[in-house]
């Protein structure tokens, strides 16, 4: 594992705040969230649907701007006071929950559209980059295939193609596996560590699956229901890398034993109040 | 599949043209008039007429005419119709400005245009060519605004952070994700295009590019409809097979070049 590989991506949150509407019958998203994502590892977000971490990810992705509060990407301020909405970049991209490859565009042609938007490199250099990257991914044969002729799990692990095509310092998760069939989903974890392994990039990946969290992440953040604020914040000590086997031991189950209880509750807490599945 | 679908189309036709000749024969086959079917001259008679209309030039001349008018009107909305509906679409203010008037003029049958079109247009033909424009313009502009507000947020989001330029959102984004709904409008509106041409050329009296003079050029409506004063029944049939055939042959046309430049909407 190349260790010594330059560590960045590193994403600081600090006293983030969202209310959405007008201020006073607004409804609070994010209240008073601190954490870190450090460099180079993959932390990874639990909560309850509709509890607002999504909301925390559209902040760093400069989708949506924060109320009040600064989130610092590598000492770097993305938005703070002064500047409530970052600008969204190619060092920060994200892989949305139903996937957003183009459809009207070849797997190949979405994979070499960022390198081609940002004028990085020559049409014919993005395309050898794409292959190449398509096939360490296992994605050879279906360059030319249309998004909507292969199945969701590829399609997903073409579009972390896509996103990783332009070195980002971090990569931006949400729910990417959720529409996916449990099988489907744990193939898509060891590949998902696979190219974490070969890259190194930092990952936020947001979930409601906890033993999706724990297998995945070097940190777990379990998040209260809306609104959203860490409840308990995990380092998980198992070696990396990880594969399935990890699921088995007692190190894992004492993992899961001891964040089931705090997750269980603030699931009751949200379906208590009627929070809909978004 | 595609044979079985060609299989199943050719023996709906038949059975449709055999049902047709048993009811407007049925007085001479079973003694038993069937009511108003009977009135209808039988498709052989029909087809005969046709292919007897088929050698006279006037008979092209009209059917060219209409095709003429129906493409100038088709086109015509089409460039004026898309980049309308992009702009509506994209530009809040503008839809706001648009909308209302695009709105209040929609409703309006393309046909209660006629005498207004004739009065303000130089020539009959130019009246007749711009009702024709209304007919496909409203279908298609509606298409386009609805396709393009329709575009998940999720591919400005993608494109936006992989770099993309307001210019590279548009061309890459907005242009192809609208493309099946401007398919779709094109397609709808030629139809309607060649439904008011022939009205439309039956209450202008026919326009006046015709060189044969008279009858023979004002068009397949005008066609039909001095079929009609002239008592000819089997002429008047003939001449709104011929508009059936033209309108499916117009769509089949839109459809294969929806295809061709929608290439992943294609199963398999």
């Amino acid at each position: 594992m190349p260790r010594e590989a330059a560590r960045k991506g590193g994403v600081r949150i600090l006293d983030a705040v969202k209310m959405y509407g007008a201020e006073g019958s607004g409804v609070l998203a994010v209240d008073h969230c601190t954490f870190d994502v450090p460099a180079g590892e993959i932390t990874v977000v639990v909560g309850p649907s509709g509890c607002g971490k999504t909301t925390l990810l559209n902040a760093i992705a400069g989708f949506h701007s924060l109320s009040s509060g600064s989130i610092y990407l590598d000492e770097e301020m993305l938005c703070g006071p002064g500047r409530l909405k970052a600008a969204p970049g190619p060092d920060r991209i994200v892989v949305f929950q139903n996937g957003a490859l183009f459809p009207w565009k070849t797997n190949i042609d979405n994979v070499a559209f960022g390198p081609i938007m940002q004028g990085l490199m020559r049409r014919r250099h993005a395309y050898e980059k794409a292959r190449q990257m398509m096939a360490d991914a296992g994605l050879r044969g279906i360059e030319n295939n249309y998004p909507g002729e292969i199945s969701s799990g590829v399609r997903r692990r073409v579009e972390i193609v896509r996103a990783l095509m332009t070195d980002p310092k971090i990569l931006l998760l949400d729910e990417p596996y959720r529409a996916l069939d449990s099988l489907t989903k744990s193939v898509m974890h060891e590949a998902l560590l696979e190219i974490f392994y070969r890259n190194r990039v930092t990952i936020f990946f947001i979930t409601h699956d906890l033993e999706e969290a724990i297998f995945l992440g070097h940190r777990v953040v379990i998040m209260t229901t809306r609104p959203c604020r860490p409840k308990k914040i995990l380092d998980i000590d198992i070696p990396h890398p990880r594969d399935y086997s990890v699921l088995t031991t007692r190190r894992f189950r004492e993992f899961m034993d001891e964040t089931a209880a705090a997750v269980h509750e603030e699931a009751i807490k949200a379906f208590d109040a009627g929070e809909k599945e978004r | 599949m595609k044979r079985e679908d060609l299989r199943r189309g050719a023996v709906a036709i038949c059975v449709f043209l055999l049902l047709w000749e048993a009811g407007s024969r049925s007085e001479s086959w079973f003694g038993y008039a069937v009511p108003s079917v009977s009135q209808i001259p039988p498709p052989s008679a029909v087809l005969l007429e046709m292919s007897r209309l088929m050698l006279e030039p006037s008979f092209w001349e009209s059917a060219y005419l209409s095709t003429l008018r129906v493409f100038e009107g088709f086109f015509a909305a089409m460039l004026i119709g898309i980049p309308l509906g992009l702009a509506m679409a994209v530009s809040r203010t503008f839809y706001g400005i648009t909308f209302p008037v695009f709105e209040v003029l929609r409703p309006i049958p393309p046909l209660a245009w006629v005498p207004a079109s004739i009065i303000f247009w130089p020539t009959q033909e130019l009246s007749i060519a711009f009702v024709t424009f209304l007919g496909a313009f409203f279908t298609i502009v509606i298409n386009v605004i609805g396709g393009a507000q329709a575009i998940d947020i999720r591919y400005f989001q993608a494109a936006r952070s992989m770099g993309s330029s307001t210019w590279d959102i548009f061309r890459r984004i907005i242009l192809p994700a609208t493309l099946p709904s401007i398919v779709v409008g094109a397609t709808v509106g030629v139809g309607i295009t060649w439904a008011v041409v022939v009205a439309a050329e039956m209450i202008s009296g026919g326009g006046s590019a015709g060189s044969m003079g008279g009858a023979a050029g004002g068009g397949l409506g005008f066609f039909i409809w001095n079929s009609y004063v002239g008592g000819s029944y089997t002429q008047i049939v003939a001449g709104m097979v011929t508009i059936g055939i033209a309108g499916y042959i117009s769509s089949a046309l839109l459809r294969t070049v929806g295809q061709w430049i929608t290439p992943w909407l294609n199963e398999g």
